[in-house]
């Protein structure tokens, strides 16, 4: 594989006696759509977390474009990144979570366009042009003034991905996001991501559990068991040949469930 | 009771104002810079900190009054008699306010701290725009009860001779030897008062609501049904 925007190599995590994390090596281009599956405490929440610097790896190395994820070099040496390394670095990767995490202080506009502000350092009507554009393009134009509270799960995710796309990240983490959604609020949410996906150039990794999803939008599936790989292939390979029993076994349980 | 007396209550009541608004201006600094840093990573800070809130609870307010207003002239630093009193009561309050903040502070879900993070938020700004405006509307009411104690607690300083409602009370009784008229006039004084405080809190109360798009809250009583 070339140009690698993320590289794990030989990556571990361990919380207490269960493995999370074993020894995991793996790489993602830039612009690839990548979609993780398989059994819950699979490890696969884990990778997102450890992208956006949420939790640390026990042991091996993460790469984001080239530079040690947790690790800063000062001189020769490779020695554990402080606060201003793990800022740097997160300028590249924006994460959506399950439970939307909107601020609930802050009315929809100011959501989107808060950190654009603080952190990008844009004017408030720059970040005010930027939000609403991407408040119209998830279908929340008319909405601008609700509190997060006066929103229902659809609608509060969707702000969300426009609250991470105003960052315009490298990298989008996508953490079940539709997870916490009736299949109706779900089904909007993941349109948006269509749409996304169709839109914009960045590299998404997503961890789900909608499989016609990640057929429609995913370059690559990496089937999960037990925090290592064990399948990785194209949409329609993994999902219509799985090479491995366990990758079987997993995709007739989601089957069912839907 | 002559028109002099109703005006000696009338310098003691604003002198009790005083002693509860000024004790609950300056006890709210004490109480966010000593709850921010029980939670700061410097060990040394939280050390401080610990020790005032630990200390302070520990302490009755009427020693630590007794302490500014007798002991520290004997040291030569002579405190002007109200602000001595001011003093004393904002470090006691400040203290119990201290575990407010920390309290409200701690109760903002990690997820809203993590949403920061995502969006590459600087630690001070995740402090700052996203968990302190929530845990200020959980601050409020517990300060609402702070505020009413702390009220009451202003009664201590007619023990140095602060001429407050108390102490202009004790005069008053002196002049009419009417005890039983007079402090049953203080307790409705103060009762009025702490009404009065106890609504403003309402309202502060709805407004912090609002700040999270919520309206009043006849939830808990949908809930109850």
């Amino acid at each position: 594989m070339t140009a690698e925007l993320i590289a794990f190599d030989r990556v571990g995590k361990r919380f207490g006696d269960a493995v999370v994390l074993d020894d995991l090596s793996f790489g993602v281009g830039a612009g690839e759509r990548v979609t993780l599956i398989g059994p819950s405490g699979s490890g696969k929440t884990t990778i997102l977390r450890m992208l956006m610097t949420l939790t640390r790896p026990d042991s091996g190395t993460i790469t984001v474009a080239g530079e040690p994820l947790f690790h800063e070099k000062r001189g020769d040496a490779l020695v554990p990144a402080g606060e201003q390394h793990l800022r740097a670095m997160r300028r590249h990767t924006t994460m959506v979570f399950q439970q939307y995490n909107l601020f609930p202080n802050m009315r929809v506009l100011r959501n989107v366009t808060e950190a654009p502000v603080h952190v990008l350092g844009l004017s408030a009507d720059e970040a005010e042009e930027r939000a609403r554009g991407l408040l119209d393009m998830v279908g929340l134009a008319d909405r601008l003034d609700a509190y997060p509270s006066q929103l229902s799960g659809g609608q509060q995710q969707r702000v969300a991905i426009a609250r991470a796309l105003a960052m315009r990240p490298d990298v989008l983490l996508l953490d079940e996001v539709t997870s916490a959604l009736d299949p109706e609020l779900a089904a909007e949410v993941l349109d948006v991501l269509r749409d996304v996906a169709r839109t914009f150039d960045v590299t998404m990794l997503c961890v789900t559990h909608a499989m016609k999803f990640a057929r429609d939008v995913s370059d690559r599936v990496l089937m999960f068991n037990e925090g290592r790989i064990i399948e990785s292939a194209p949409p329609d390979e993994l999902f219509d040949a799985p090479k491995h029993d366990r990758t079987r076994q997993f995709l007739r349980s989601v089957i069912e469930e839907s | 009771m002559s028109t002099g007396l109703w005006l000696r209550l009338l310098d003691g009541l604003l002198v009790t104002l005083e002693l509860t608004v000024f004790g609950a201006a300056i006890g709210l600094v004490f109480a966010f810079a000593a709850g921010l840093a029980r939670l700061s990573p410097n060990r040394v800070l939280r050390g401080v900190a610990l020790a005032y809130t630990e200390g302070f609870r520990g302490l009755p307010a009427l020693v630590v009054l007794f302490w500014l207003v007798f002991a520290l002239p004997g040291l030569g630093l002579q405190l002007e008699p109200l602000f001595a009193g001011v003093l004393a009561l904002s470090l006691n309050i400040g203290a119990y306010g201290a575990e407010v903040v920390r309290g409200a502070v701690v109760s903002v879900p990690t997820a809203q701290l993590e949403a920061a993070t995502a969006l590459n938020f600087t630690p001070w700004q995740r402090m700052r725009l996203v968990v302190l405006p929530q845990a200020l509307v959980a601050m409020v009411p517990p300060f609402g009860n702070l505020l009413v104690e702390l009220l009451k607690a202003t009664a201590l300083v007619s023990l140095v001779y602060l001429q407050d409602l108390t102490f202009q009370g004790q005069i008053v009784r002196a002049a009419t030897g009417d005890t039983a008229a007079t402090f049953a006039g203080l307790l409705v004084g103060y009762g009025v008062i702490a009404l009065v405080l106890t609504r403003l809190v309402k309202l502060v109360e709805r407004r912090a609501a609002a700040s999270l798009g919520h309206t009043t809250r006849p939830r808990a009583v949908e809930g109850a049904r």
